[in-house]
């Protein structure tokens, strides 16, 4: 209950005044980017009017979450070389998004996923069915998101008692709400933008002063956090460390390796961003700067992670509050003192803001959208009423994930992530390729694959042993696992892809004239939606 | 009925769909980014599993502390990098073109408006 559990030489009220600088200043950006928010189109999707590069920008900001930040560098400096591969399946990803999914959905789509799934096949059971799917793997996200926010709180605030920490996630959250309901799409893109202007400019400062510290010379850094390590340093430069314990373990590791590079290019939110454009060109300008961007972060998080191994080792790190979340901020305090962890920690919070506000925005969207627009009044009702729903459900969602966050406050819930990038990659992914590029695909394959793909990631993993049966499972008290992975995707993936096939070989339905109108839209732009001039 | 909000067009989408205009847009795809996709999921699988299953090659030092690991898994990146560049430089080249042209041919007289 004391600030000597947090962080040493921290300063909690420097801390908190950064942070709350950022919280100003893009509340002030948010209210003006409210000005131009009048139609659906602009709160959906920012009126479609953002260049490639600032879209690009805001999905760094949207795809950088406070795991890859802190989870990535800490994982580096305790785990070493395992670390890393995380990184390399999360930037390797977004080539599926450049090559097969960003421009032509961006031509066939207006605001939702539901939007590209449902266009040549039965709207309703189709857009339920895809905002189902959006609403589970926006929502376990946010969860993942907002129950970590407890923990970073803990370690960067100093403030530890439970009942502070929920006062803190409750902040977090309405605030989130506030971007949501006021900025719409724009507002939000635009705290997406401002927060990966910090993150990366943070961590820039951090890579250049850790690499001055070692000559610039990375075989001497790498040389450091061996040295720090003791005994087992040597094993931090190469693969196997934190997975290659068991043949089940390595296991795990290709199934979680598979969900990353698949997850990416599914995730709703991410998605949903490249309606923010004016056209396909500018969707795929888009993707470029994002990959640019996310490559070099990661390239600096290998830097911050060995730096961390290195200037505070692995042991500190492992003991300090917050685990290996710690590694970055620690690794600021050991560079920088008191005012480079502060604006470290300020980030940090940015990032969770601005993820939040990301998901909430889809799934409110989805939900109102495709369930109430077109599944519950069958299209027949006005954008000012959609735009209505949008807006209460975002505070609902923003309500729950608050409540949700501060339950699952101190659980460890880092396996949903790991399920939502299984779903997406299990039930959105195959579902979005055999739309675009399969003349067959029909209503019953899109169903099966995406409630197959759903139910079988997570039949998986609430069987596996991140739920229940390991000393670090959510639950310990009972042990109900038989599937020994961590992550469905090995099982999961293969099966929405065979379920695709299979309902859709099983079923007569075909659509010859939609598919060649989806076809032609998809690869010449034709009749896409178009840009609002405010 | 959607909400799409389509305009009421009696186009005949797959007679645009058999054109031999469109068939070569498609194909022109097709060909880019089927192999490139198989490419690069191959050469990521490799990846992973020598870093799954061959921690020994993978620890190999090739110059001071940095091992055939490191080297691997930055490679990942540099074909990335490389991979976007690519594809960008085609799809400026040989994609763009021949869309914007089908395009500007379906709309027709009616106005294209927005910035496409």
């Amino acid at each position: 209950m004391t600030l000597a559990q947090s962080v040493e030489g921290n300063n909690p009220a420097l801390n908190i005044g950064i942070f709350a600088a950022f919280v100003v200043i893009t509340l002030v950006v948010v209210f003006r980017a409210s000005r131009n928010t009048k139609s659906a189109s602009d709160y959906y999707a920012a009126g479609r009017a953002f260049t490639g590069p600032q879209n690009g920008i805001a999905i760094a900001g949207d795809y950088l979450s406070a795991a890859s930040f802190l989870g990535i560098a800490g994982a580096i400096a305790v785990n070493g070389y395992d670390g890393f591969l995380y990184s390399i399946g999360f930037l390797v990803a977004w080539l599926v998004a450049l090559l097969l999914v960003a421009e032509l959905l961006r031509n066939t789509g207006k605001f939702t996923m539901g939007d590209v799934l449902a266009f040549r096949m039965k709207q309703r059971p189709v857009r339920a069915a895809a905002a189902t799917s959006t609403l589970i793997v926006s929502f376990f996200y946010l969860l993942a998101q907002m129950a970590g926010a407890g923990g970073l709180v803990a370690l960067l605030l100093g403030v530890t008692g439970t009942g502070a920490q929920a006062l803190v996630i409750a902040v977090v959250g309405v605030i989130m709400i506030v971007y949501v309901l006021v900025g719409g799409m724009k507002g939000t893109t635009w705290v997406q933008i401002i927060k990966a202007a910090l993150l990366i400019a943070g961590a820039l400062v951090m890579t250049l002063w850790v690499l001055a510290k070692y000559g610039f010379n990375l075989s001497s850094l790498l040389q450091g956090a061996v040295d720090k390590a003791g005994a087992v340093g040597e094993k931090l430069l190469s693969p196997g460390k934190q997975y290659g314990a068991t043949g089940t373990s390595k296991l795990d590791f290709l199934s979680l390796g598979i969900a990353l590079v698949l997850g990416t290019a599914g995730l709703p939110h991410v998605l949903m961003r490249f309606y923010t454009v004016p056209t396909a060109r500018e969707a795929r300008r888009s993707v470029v700067w994002a990959i640019g961007l996310i490559g070099v972060f990661y390239l600096f998080t290998l830097v911050l992670g060995y730096g961390a191994g290195a200037l505070v080792g692995p042991d500190t790190i492992s003991k300090a509050p917050g685990g290996v979340n710690s590694a970055a901020p620690l690794l600021a305090q050991a560079l920088g003192g008191p005012v480079l962890l502060g604006l470290i920690a300020a980030i940090a919070f940015a990032t969770i803001l601005a993820v939040v506000a990301g998901l909430t925005i889809t799934a409110s969207a989805s939900f109102a959208h495709d369930v109430y627009a077109n599944v519950i009044r069958r299209g027949k009702t006005t954008p000012a009423a959609e735009v209505r729903v949008a807006r209460i459900t975002a505070v609902v969602i923003g309500a729950v994930a608050i409540a949700g966050g501060i339950l699952a406050n101190g659980q460890n819930v880092a396996f949903l992530v790991a399920l939502a990038f299984a779903v997406a990659a299990s039930a959105n992914l195959p579902t979005i390729l055999y739309s675009l590029f399969w003349k067959r695909f029909n209503t019953r394959g899109a169903l099966w694959s995406i409630y197959g793909g759903l139910i079988s990631s997570i039949v998986l993993i609430v069987f596996s042993p991140a739920v229940s049966g390991t000393a670090k499972s959510m639950i310990t008290s009972v042990d109900f696992h038989w599937f020994p992975l961590q992550n469905p995707g090995i099982i999961s993936i293969p099966a929405g892809f065979l379920l695709g096939w299979l309902g859709t070989v099983l079923s007569k339905e075909r659509d010859p004239g939609k598919q060649a109108e989806m076809e032609v839209r998809a690869l010449t732009g034709v009749g896409a939606e178009k840009a609002v001039a405010h | 009925m959607s909400s799409t909000e389509r305009p009421p067009d009696e186009r005949d989408w797959s007679e645009v769909q058999s054109s031999a205009e469109f068939v070569e847009l498609r194909r022109r795809l097709r060909v880019f980014v089927f192999p490139m996709t198989g490419f690069f999921l191959l050469w990521y699988l490799v990846y992973v599993l020598l870093a799954d299953y061959a921690h020994g090659f993978m620890a190999t030092k090739v110059f001071g502390n940095v091992n055939v690991g490191l080297i691997l898994g930055l490679l990942q990146f540099a074909s990335t990098f490389v991979i976007t560049g690519v594809y960008v430089r085609y799809a400026n080249r040989k994609l763009d073109p021949l869309a914007t042209k089908l395009r500007e041919d379906i709309e027709g007289a009616t106005p294209a408006g927005g910035a496409g």
